[in-house]
């Protein structure tokens, strides 16, 4: 289970801070898929930052009583400068599992072939997400934070990210952030939307969808 | 609760657990640091040691070659070796640390790895360059005779560990107010290159006038200085040196900069 407790998140700007987050409250049961969508600025990275621990809330508690992957998204996560090969190492290092054992199944899911012994900053945005989700089903997670990221790449990525998250992992929970309110309808039994700071959770997906289509065009 | 690796285990306490997930990180921090700092080419991570051997290499025969005897009574180049390698040990560290969040920021989308991870994986590497550098470079010149084993080798390794502590809690210190100031990176330079003559390094305290040495020993790291020396040249040398004073400093470095990385670490936004 993972609990948000009247958290709040706040940033330090030039004008003062700023208040992305006011009094969220959140339960996520083991085996729940959690759709949150936002528009552009809205707070979805943020959100999905504090609910992996990578970032502290500024008050609120975040517990977290299921093992939550790192935020699955485009950028963060694994250092350019590296390899593919040292991001995987390094991955199992901090999970204390041993890098041998994956390799083959992250060879053969991110078809980087050599380009796994080239440094990331060489790789294509599709190449880094298909490394990015490789090496996040290496540890097996309770629950996968995705922001965004199943969202890119061709149809191939998709449907191996489909077979790899939504059919061999159906049991663990999910969390995904996008603004692409049919991505999350397809794949999400809970729906919250994130909008002026507050996050509204809905279970029916209608509802959900035209109040996100109110604060979208809400100015 | 989970039995996967990245849960909470059973059967110890949440403690050790804790200790062993930094103890991890740390781990893979460091080999990551190696080979983003030395790659895999020509010597690799032998450069850790290298580059500080080299520099007091250099240093050394440089006074050993312009027979600068009259710097101090002791041995040219032990004094040469132990004054140069502790500097690279104390004032590399604050050097390293700072702006070392900027770089590693993609590291902590991963909630495991914390601030004080990042400084303490590159201190233990500083520190593992200078330490072997030292010991090489003692072992090489005991080895053609140009200078002798240490008296009391404990007295010099507690010295070494006093050194490497001050510089570490000044590291963890400026590393952790550099985040909030920039003005500790622009500085830091123009600090560390004034303080070189001072440090202890180039000369004994007991040479200096009285006045003068009442005020360098308010210099943490020129206690620490004077008491491997002491432990490497035996009754040789008049040390000076207050170990309570260097304590006591290094305990107060060491906790504001704790406090200060602790505050820094809740503010961290990864990228």
């Amino acid at each position: 289970m993972i609990r948000l407790v009247d958290l709040c998140k706040s940033y330090p700007t030039s004008q003062g801070p700023r208040e992305v987050f006011r009094n969220i409250n959140l339960t996520v049961a083991p085996g729940e898929r959690v759709g949150i969508l936002g528009r552009n600025g809205a707070g979805k990275s943020t959100m999905i930052r504090l609910l992996s621990g990578a970032e502290q809330p500024t008050s609120g508690l975040v517990e977290r009583r299921m093992s939550v992957s790192w935020p699955l998204a485009f950028g963060g996560a694994f250092q350019s400068a590296l390899t593919g090969l040292d991001n995987l190492r390094f991955i199992c290092r901090i999970y204390g599992i041993p890098w041998e054992d994956k390799l083959e199944y992250v060879q053969q899911f991110s078809e980087l072939g050599p380009y796994l012994r080239e440094p990331l900053r060489v790789y294509s945005s599709g190449m880094r997400a298909r490394l990015a989700f490789a090496l996040s089903m290496v540890i097996e997670f309770d629950c996968f934070l995705i922001d965004e990221v199943v969202a890119v790449g061709d149809a191939r990525f998709h449907e191996k990210c489909h077979a790899e998250l939504f059919e061999k992992r159906a049991d663990r929970a999910l969390i995904i952030v996008s603004h692409d309110a049919n991505y999350v309808r397809e794949h999400c039994s809970t729906l919250c939307v994130l909008s002026e700071g507050e996050m509204s959770v809905f279970t029916d997906p209608d509802e959900a969808f035209e109040f996100y289509h109110r604060a979208i065009h809400l100015q | 609760m989970s039995m996967s690796p990245a849960g909470p285990s059973d059967g110890r306490s949440a403690l050790a657990a804790a200790f062993e997930v930094q103890r991890r990180v740390i781990w893979a921090l460091l080999l990551r640091e190696m080979i983003t700092r030395y790659g895999r080419h020509n010597f690799g991570f032998l450069w850790l040691f290298l580059e500080p051997m080299l520099f007091t290499l250099a240093v050394t025969l440089l006074w050993v070659g312009l027979d600068l005897n009259h710097v101090s009574s002791l041995p040219i180049t032990a004094f040469a070796v132990t004054g140069y390698s502790s500097i690279l040990l104390w004032r590399n560290m604050p050097g390293r640390l700072i702006g070392s969040i900027g770089p590693n920021l993609a590291l902590m989308f991963h909630r495991q790895v914390k601030v004080i991870d990042i400084f303490l994986s590159r201190l233990a590497l500083e520190f593992m360059g200078a330490t072997i550098s030292f010991i090489v470079l003692t072992v090489l010149f005991t080895g053609i005779d140009w200078m002798a084993l240490p008296e009391d080798l404990l007295q010099v390794c507690i010295g070494w560990l006093l050194l490497a502590w001050f510089g570490a809690g000044l590291a963890i210190l400026l590393g952790a107010l550099a985040e909030d100031y920039d003005i500790v990176e622009k500085l830091w330079h123009p600090f560390a290159y004034l303080i070189l003559p001072l440090s202890g390094a180039a000369f004994t305290v007991d040479t200096l006038p009285p006045a003068g040495q009442q005020w360098i020993l308010y210099l943490p790291m020129v206690n620490a200085i004077e008491y491997l020396r002491e432990g490497y040249f035996g009754s040789v040398v008049h040390a000076h040196y207050d170990l309570a004073y260097l304590i006591s400093v290094n305990l107060l470095l060491t906790g504001l900069g704790l406090a200060k990385t602790r505050v820094v670490s809740q503010k961290v936004v990864p990228e």
